[in-house]
């Protein structure tokens, strides 16, 4: 069972206290946007063995919504950030680094 | 015969006696015995028969390692099957019974499997009784059925109770022998908070029985001093009789302690299940001894050499009169020298190694005890109890040199580490080829959410068999421990353990090393499950190559010893028979628990009325003192109908419709969500989130709104009422609330997060209260206060001000098709607005109504039900709600998914109502047919019916349905399937049934 | 005005730790900018209490304020006060976008006092609660059994909020968890 750490609240809980809410970093397409768009925003998801973004809310907590990078194959958790970003914070980026070097996922590596 | 001995026995209090039952037999022990010792002390040797075979079986083992000696325990709803006399403590009026036979353990018809058994072979149950196919159900698996499995299941409820407990350390140090106690040392000295837990309950494991000294004195007395010391650090809990269940992610682990299990009509938890979070774990949890695989190794008498010493030196129980000593490694010489300190006879050691020159050996020698080298066992003598050991060359094929009268014999395979904990969350082995056993690798430990290793083994459990590297190894991993919580270890000096060195072992996978075929067949690897040496060579041979197969296919390792004593052997016997090396073959999976736990801890407090949350609205207690028949909704209850003397609930349904279209009705709405939504951008965010347009809605005005996701399925529907500029109140499903307030606040954070909109769930602020019928206006006149006039309070409309001096929202809006008005008043006043509603409209025919009522009054409006008319697959359009979907808006959430080509299409089955023609309801969820077959040869369908109702105001069967092309074959008739009966006919109509003008609800 | 209906009817459990309905209590769910100094200053102009920082509780007279999430505050008054509150918030607050509304009859408010209030709620909650993990001033707002609560201690114990509609729930499982004979004896 999980540990993560909520960034609004700093609390970090087990995941019991959470709702996993699963991809990070979608892109929204709604009217006008081309099936082919659209299809990949309700439909197309990654599943790596290793290095994810993924969205989970504190729901038995501070309700709010943050994003976390995990690796899917050991678990570790590289971090945990706000939802309001478009993209995995820099720094973040080059702890994964650190421990994934060459790690990719979507436009992000 | 085995029996106590006067001297010794250091876990037992020979001035308190303690008498119970076995099998009906009353018989009496000490405190500190535990029932395997007591039954021994009494000779009964023989404690059950085996799953398959029903051979007799006594103890082979001493603890939690013991796959024989199952008992169930107490009776009624404390009946416990399944439970290990080894490690079961007695006390004055514990009961016991042995299990797998009939009609007595003594007598029993299913051994006769024993005579068969050359025709049961592994995989028998997959090889036999396949044909003829219809004599399965009738014949075979009824008498597998009785004759399978281990203990009975209770039949009744568990009395006891039982309770979870969350803990945090940073250290957990799982087994309280002397490298767990100088781990905990270690962790402690340097500040970390400690939690040692020990499944028996005694602390120090095996060093006192060992006759280990630690620091010049016998280690009981170092044990004592370390739990003292332990003890006075307010840093360190120690938790005796709990057990180490599981490990998982990120440094989780369950241990189960078993707080009342000796402590009859207690009043706290029988059992508590600690969930613990730890920075660090340590696994000191020792090593278990490996039978010896000879002919006949499962008779009763025949046990493992450490459980021979342990019954001697714990409990002063001589396991038989002449104990024969039958070894691969120096170990076992201990358990013959403790025999002989203690009088005991010990006819023979018979040592499969070739020359035994250690130091255990040769103080055996200088005792006088005859030591035969280079020697095995090929067969024992004694069905129900040892009478002989049948001596062999170890090397030869079994021809028996020498038979040696005897009632119990000792043996010892060698040592292997217990891992399990190591290995539930992923930590990995290698084979020590020395010891013959797998030990943790720790350059592979279980990874933590930080990515670094978060167990580490210690002592025995680590591959360090002697007293001394032990205590190292225990001291090491505290100070390991230490480190990675990024604290500093403290010195302490490590006491100095002394135990005679051992010469090493030799592996020793079958005795005799050229058994025959028919040998094989009496060398049992599991017994348990009765899986013989053989058994694992056809398994072989037949293709059964990776271990998690042969497992499957022989049962080898099953069941409630998960293989602790037949794992490596079997392994062994594998590799042997697949000519590969046992690191290939590998290990099955350590799967928690380490040894089974009830049922009821895994449960905790949820048991009962508290088995899960129930949801209650402020007049709750009302309805259930008034006739209410509940009916979940969620995790609500709310009431189905009231029951009035000597109605159905099909009666009360129709009284409450008839009453409430005739006169006035009463419903408890209060479950329905109620959002608050307020800020610069709220009407936006509706915008966005209804599919509607409610940014238009004028304040003291009430719209009725869609909510869909972004796949465009309908997720939600309710009435919004505009408060103010600003505020919005968004009324939600009865199970929508949180589930719609979690969907507007994910849109918020994490796509929209630049609105200005604040959500809050006001839910449960208010009581909910629905008048309603024609004389609805008079009731609430009657009240007094607020004017709820025509013109005042239009349809649609909502007002505030106070009703019976209550203070109160009103809302003009009807789920019926009635005159109607909906009153949310503070929850603490909701009982008291309820009552004054019930007295004021008693002159006017007011009745509560429950649920089904409401249901049939909106399908006799042709009002959709969330959950009913969807499914998660319909869209509004679906519904004929296209008057509720804004073409004005760009964007809302749904829209894009709606124009999709499946979601246009003109065959998309569409909402229209349906009428029986005999006037019966149809059945719930009834498809319409069509003409032909699928590829599945199934009747093709046409539609399907999402609601059906008696109505009592049409007195006939209605019903709403998607129907293919529906709205275009009015008047049309279609089949509708029933359950076992032949079809029904119903006519394509229009769902509104009822006032189709909607000249009720307006006036 | 009559005495509100309180959720649990004033009911109360003596185990081995005492649980008890807490007398009726203003709340208010107050959602704004917490960084704002405007918000701040009207909090402390109402309640006389400063903004409480991450997971904090302040109490002060007849008001207290507990951090609830970056946007939202939990202010405590008393229970006849609660909507003057709310509208004298409402209007200090003005243009300020922010939200305050009366939930206390929304919610359930219960007391468990005792030595060993601190490992009863530990049997229900998965948080630390070592005195070294959490105390006074502290607000935690987790998962009780199986649903959300929130709480924080008092001189002699702790008090815990949960929806009204649980409160039944809550009250029963805190009542199983502190029967007498169940002491852990662990949280020291």
């Amino acid at each position: 069972m999980l540990i993560l750490r909520c960034p609004y609240c700093g609390v970090s809980g087990e995941e019991t206290e959470f709702h996993a809410g699963g991809e990070a970093h979608l892109k929204r397409f709604g009217p006008g946007s081309s099936d082919a768009e659209f299809e990949a925003y309700l439909f197309q998801r990654e599943n790596p063995k290793g290095v994810h973004f993924e969205r989970w809310r504190h729901v038995n907590g501070c309700g709010k919504w943050f994003h976390a990078a995990r690796c899917t194959a050991t678990l570790e958790v590289f971090g945990t950030y706000p939802a309001q970003s478009t993209e995995p914070p820099a720094d973040l980026r080059k702890a994964i680094s650190a421990k994934r070097p060459g790690w990719k996922w979507r436009e992000f590596s | 015969m085995s029996r106590r001995i006067q001297q010794g026995g250091r876990l037992i209090d020979r001035a308190q006696r303690e008498s119970f039952a076995f099998n009906g037999r009353q018989m009496s022990g000490f405190a500190g015995d535990t029932l395997a010792s007591a039954l021994l002390a009494n000779d009964q040797m023989m404690m059950g028969r085996s799953f398959k075979y029903h051979r007799p079986r006594g103890p082979v083992a001493s603890g939690a390692e013991e796959p024989n000696a199952l008992v169930g325990l107490s009776a009624g709803a404390r009946f416990e099957p399944n439970q290990r006399t080894t490690t079961t403590e007695i006390y004055t009026g514990l009961t016991a019974r042995s299990q797998n036979h009939w009609p007595s353990l003594d007598y029993d018809i299913g051994a006769l499997n024993g005579f068969l058994s050359p025709f049961l072979p592994a995989g028998f149950y997959y090889k036999t009784f396949m044909h003829p196919r219809p004599l399965w159900k009738a014949l075979f698996e009824p008498v597998i059925r009785h004759s399978a499995g281990l203990g009975k299941a209770p039949t009744e409820g568990d009395a006891d109770r039982y309770e979870h407990f969350y803990f945090f350390a940073d250290v957990m140090i799982v087994g309280g022998g002397i490298a767990g106690l100088q781990a905990a040392l270690a962790a402690g000295r340097a500040g970390a908070k400690v939690l040692l837990i020990e499944q028996t309950a005694h602390w120090g494991g095996r060093a006192p029985v060992d006759g280990v000294m630690i620091g010049g004195k016998p280690a009981d007395e170092w044990i004592a001093a370390t739990l003292d010391t332990l003890n006075a650090m307010d840093n360190v809990t120690l938790r005796s009789r709990t057990m180490g269940a599981g490990v998982y992610d990120h440094g989780y682990a369950l241990a189960y302690e078993r707080c009342e299990d000796a402590v009859p009509q207690a009043r706290g938890p029988r059992h508590r299940l600690w969930r613990v979070r730890a920075g660090q774990i340590i696994t000191a949890t020792g090593a278990i001894e490996r039978p010896l695989s000879f002919p006949g190794n499962d008779v009763p008498g025949v046990m493992l050499a450490s459980a021979v010493r342990d019954y001697l030196v714990n409990w002063a129980v001589a396991v038989g009169k002449r104990t024969v000593i039958v070894t691969n490694n120096d170990d076992a010489y201990r358990t013959a020298i403790a025999l002989h300190d203690a009088g005991e006879a010990v006819p023979v050691i018979v040592d499969a190694r070739p020359d035994a020159k250690g130091p255990l050996p040769e103080r055996a020698r200088a005792l006088g005890i005859r030591i035969e080298q280079g020697c095995g066992l090929s067969g024992v003598k004694g069905g129900k109890r040892v009478t002989g050991a049948q001596i062999c060359r170890q090397s030869g094929a079994g021809a028996v040199i020498e038979e040696v009268p005897c009632d119990a014999i000792a043996m010892s395979g060698g040592w292997s580490p217990v891992v399990h904990l190591w290995s539930h969350c992923g930590g990995k082995l290698t084979w020590d080829d020395a010891q013959a056993h797998f030990r943790p690798d720790p350059s592979r430990p279980p990874i933590g959410h930080d990515g670094a290793g978060f167990v580490i083994a210690a002592g025995s459990a680590n591959g360090e068999m002697l007293a001394g590297a032990c205590l190292q190894d225990g001291d090491a991993a505290g100070k390991a421990a230490i480190k990675a919580l990024g604290l500093k270890a403290k010195g302490g000096a490590i006491a100095q353990a002394e135990a005679e060195g051992e010469h090493p072992m030799m592996p020793v996978w079958l005795m005799p090393a050229d058994a025959t075929p028919e040998l094989k067949m009496k060398i049992f690897l599991d017994y348990q499950n009765d899986v013989k040496l053989s058994d694992v060579q056809l398994a072989a041979r037949e293709g059964y190559e990776s271990v998690e197969h042969t497992k499957r296919y022989t049962t080898l390792g099953m069941a409630t010893d998960q293989g602790k004593l037949s794992n490596i052997n079997g392994l062994a016997a594998l590799s042997q028979a697949l000519g590969a090396d046992i690191p290939d073959v590998g290990t099955t999976t350590f799967r928690p628990p380490y040894t089974p736990i009830s049922i009821g801890s895994i449960a905790g407090e949820a048991r009962g009325p508290i088995f899960q949350p129930i949801r209650q609205t402020p007049m709750h207690a009302w309805h259930s003192e008034n006739g209410a028949d509940f009916e979940p909704v969620g995790q609500w209850r709310r009431p189905y109908c009231y029951l009035r003397d000597g109605e159905t609930r099909a009666d009360a349904v129709t009284r409450e419709v008839r009453n409430t279209r005739q006169a006035v009705g009463l419903l408890d709405a209060s479950t329905l969500g109620k959002l608050v939504v307020k800020g610069p951008d709220a009407g936006k965010l509706l915008d966005l989130v209804y599919t509607n347009m409610m940014s238009t809605l004028k304040p003291g005005n009430c719209r009725y709104g869609l909510m869909c996701n972004d796949n465009g399925f309908l997720i939600d529907d309710g009435v919004v009422a505009r408060i103010d500029d600003q505020t919005f109140l968004c009324h939600t499903t009865t199970g929508g609330a949180e589930r719609i307030h979690a969907h507007l606040e994910e849109w918020l954070q994490t796509e929209w997060w630049d609105m200005q909109a604040y959500v809050a769930n006001l839910t449960e602020q208010y009581a909910q209260i629905a008048v309603v019928g024609p004389k609805a206006r008079t009731v609430l006149e009657k009240l007094g206060g607020m004017d709820v006039g025509r013109d005042t309070l239009p349809f649609m409309g909502w007002a505030e001000g106070e009703l019976a001096g209550i203070p109160a929202r009103v809302y003009r809006i009807s789920f019926s098709g009635e005159l109607s008005f909906e009153v949310a008043v503070p929850a603490s006043r909701g009982q008291e607005f309820w009552n004054k509603c019930l007295a004021a409209g008693a002159e006017f025919g007011i009745m509560p109504y429950g649920t089904e009522a409401l249901h049939v009054l909106r399908a006799e409006k042709g009002f959709i039900m969330i959950g009913d008319e969807t499914d998660g697959t319909v869209i509004p359009q679906d519904l004929g709600l296209n008057w509720a979907i804004s073409k004005k808006k760009d964007d809302f959430i749904g829209k894009r998914a709606q124009q999709r080509s499946h979601m246009t299409d003109p065959n998309r089955w569409k909402l229209v109502g349906l009428e029986t023609l005999d006037g019966t309801p149809l059945e719930d969820g009834a498809y319409a047919i069509a003409e032909g077959t699928n590829a599945n040869g199934q009747r093709k369908t046409q539609g399907r019916v999402t609601s059906t109702y008696y109505s009592p105001t049409l007195d006939r069967g209605i019903a709403m349905g998607l129907v293919l092309n529906g709205p275009d074959r009015m008047g049309e008739v279609l089949e509708f399937t029933r359950t076992d009966r032949p079809p029904q006919h119903a006519r394509i109509v229009d769902a509104v049934f009822y006032d189709k003008e909607g000249e009720k609800q307006n006036v | 005005m009559s005495d509100p209906a309180t959720p649990l009817n004033g009911a109360h459990y003596a185990g081995y730790v005492t649980i008890a309905e807490a007398a009726p209590r203003g709340m208010i769910t107050l959602r704004g900018d917490l960084g704002d100094k405007g918000f701040a200053k009207v909090v402390k102009a109402v309640t006389g209490l400063a903004l409480p920082g991450q997971r904090e509780f302040a109490a002060k007279g007849d008001f207290a304020v507990a951090w609830m999430s970056p946007d939202e505050l939990l202010v405590l008054c008393t229970y006849d006060r609660a909507n003057a509150v709310v509208a004298d918030l409402t209007a200090q607050l003005g243009d300020l976008h922010s939200l305050a509304v009366n939930v206390s009859d929304a919610r359930a408010l219960i007391e468990i006092t005792g030595d060993d209030a601190r490992e009863v709620l530990a049997k229900l909650a998965p948080v630390d609660l070592s005195p070294g993990a959490f105390g006074p001033g502290q607000i935690r707002r987790s998962r009780l059994a199986q649903v959300p609560a929130a709480f924080w201690m008092t001189d002699t114990g702790f008090q815990l909020v949960c929806f009204r509609s649980v409160a039944d729930y809550v009250f029963e499982a805190l009542s199983t968890v502190a029967q007498p004979g169940s002491r852990v004896g662990a949280l020291v």
